[in-house]
């Protein structure tokens, strides 16, 4: 699991070959937003750059971009999500996945952060 | 939001801003002030706990503050005359009609019938403190507030802020129980009427009144004992310490619209729904600012009206999205919203024209670009709870 400063985690697919990653938000991102009520996730085939927007988080208080760790393709969207946000809370780094993302370039993993420099940049917050 | 450090003039403190900090609040700048948005167990918990139990709300950002004549005579009721004869120009209610111990719902408004501030203003319970007149403002507009007062009263009255002490809001069906444990007097008091009660030698002013639309009380207490007044009422496990972000949700749901979102100074009572508050003596006497205007609102010549709405589909709408028709003609905005606890739904208030603001009308909201199905509903979103007359 590789993971970006704006705390979305990528996880490279078991059976993809490589190029097909499940993206979501990480645990220190889910305790920040809160309690999680209202997830809207981007439609199937849409082409994203690293950066860009991916989905929206609501809590009760306020809106929160998820963007986009790595560019690529979205091949399939948590569809159980929009039913029941609060998994993202309970299970943001296993069922709380948002998006499966086929990659545009999978050297982009390479400029992401491993999970022990993720916590590093945690402790710098 | 903006981020505290960023900001050029410091925050000021409450009385209670190290307690907490200890609790391990989440920290904002909220009016001027270093505020608490939320405590660990988060907006969604602290709001179903407040409608379950009883939330404590430090709300000493508000702006309480006391208005008295210099001169009274000691007859009770030429003095409480002379006192509301000084704040009555300022505001649309009738404050020579308040009763002892009374306290009142009103609007401060401009030339132009434009709302300045919503506030409070009581007359005290007791005898001997008749001729002042109790006033709480709102954070946000308190400096502006109490330069008008402080002129009106002019040289026969003096404005005393107390915006230095601590202003605690418990709210909740749990309240009064929690409050009348440490408080028995407070149980005597009826939603919308408070009283000076003495707790070991300290003089409180405790309201039955809030911002949740649950029964509760907001009681006025010295800063030196603020903190160890804050933590009696948190020492029962009916208590939990509820953040501003809580506060929110939760007058929202209740319908209580929120000074510099939901009212402005272009928007009249009548506009805002809130005709209540204009009294029918000072309509008749055509004696506030902007009597005309609320005269000609209140008989159909009327632009906009606020409303609330129950959004069907998709996010919460929150400030800024534009409330469309059935046919999606852009017919005004939200100026709150967000998610309901309470309903599990997204609800919102906004201003559009008369002739879709009756409930049960079809309209929509736009989000992030997405026309979503919404209906218009009466308020409140969740009926309120107020501790009544037997």
């Amino acid at each position: 699991m590789r993971f970006s400063k704006d705390h979305e985690w990528v996880e490279v697919d078991g059976g993809s070959g490589g190029d097909v990653v499940r993206i979501g938000v990480t645990a220190y991102a889910a305790e920040q937003l809160g309690d999680v009520v209202f997830v809207e996730l981007p439609e199937v085939g849409k082409q994203v750059a690293a950066g860009d927007a991916l989905a929206v988080v609501e809590s009760v208080k306020a809106a929160s971009d998820v963007y986009a760790p790595v560019s690529g393709e979205v091949l399939e969207v948590n569809t159980s999500l929009p039913d029941a946000p609060e998994t993202v809370n309970a299970e943001p780094e296993k069922d709380g996945w948002f998006v499966k993302l086929k990659l545009a370039d999978p050297a982009q993993l390479d400029d992401l952060m491993d999970r022990a420099g993720y916590e590093q940049f945690l402790g710098t917050l | 939001m903006p981020d505290p450090s960023q900001q050029a003039t410091p925050l000021k403190t409450t009385p209670l801003t190290a307690a907490h900090r200890a609790a391990g609040a989440r920290m904002v700048g909220f009016g001027g002030y270093e505020m608490a948005v939320q405590y660990a167990d988060g907006v969604l918990k602290e709001h179903l706990w407040t409608r379950s139990h009883a939330g404590l709300f430090d709300v000493s950002h508000m702006g309480p503050a006391f208005l008295r004549l210099l001169r009274p005579t000691g007859d009770a009721d030429a003095d409480h005359a002379a006192i509301a004869a000084k704040l009555e120009p300022l505001v649309c209610g009738d404050l020579q009609g308040l009763k002892r111990g009374q306290v009142r719902y009103t609007l401060m408004l401009n030339a132009r019938g434009g709302i300045v501030d919503d506030l409070m203003i009581g007359r005290p319970m007791w005898p001997d403190r008749q001729g002042q007149l109790y006033v709480v403002v709102n954070a946000g507009t308190k400096e502006n507030d109490f330069a008008l007062i402080g002129a009106a009263a002019g040289d026969e009255a003096e404005l005393i802020r107390a915006d230095d002490r601590a202003l605690i809001a418990i709210q909740g069906p749990e309240a009064a129980d929690v409050l009348g444990g440490i408080l028995p007097s407070a149980l005597d008091l009826t939603f919308m009427t408070h009283t000076r009660i003495d707790l070991d030698g300290v003089g409180l002013v405790v309201s039955c009144s809030g911002y949740t639309g649950e029964d509760g009380y907001e009681i006025l207490v010295p800063a030196a004992e603020a903190e160890a007044f804050w933590e009696r009422l948190l020492a029962d496990a009916r208590v939990k310490p509820i953040g501003l972000g809580a506060r929110d949700s939760l007058r929202l749901e209740a319908g209580l619209p929120l000074y510099g979102h939901d009212l402005d100074e272009t928007i009249s009572p009548v506009e805002a729904s809130l005709e209540f508050a204009i009294s029918k003596r000072r309509l008749r006497a055509a004696d506030f600012p902007g009597a005309i205007r609320a005269e000609a609102e209140m008989s159909g010549q009327l632009t906009r009206r606020r409303i609330g709405l129950k959004v069907l589909e998709g996010a919460p709408a929150r400030e800024g999205a534009e409330i469309v028709s059935h046919i999606g003609a852009v017919i005004g905005q939200v100026t709150s919203g967000g998610f309901s606890p309470s309903l599990g739904a997204p609800i919102a208030m906004g201003y559009v024209p008369p002739a879709f603001a009756d409930p049960g009308a079809s309209l929509g909201v736009v989000v992030r670009g997405k026309r979503q199905a919404a209906v218009v509903a009466p308020m409140p979103f969740v009926p309120h709870r107020y501790r009544r007359k037997a």
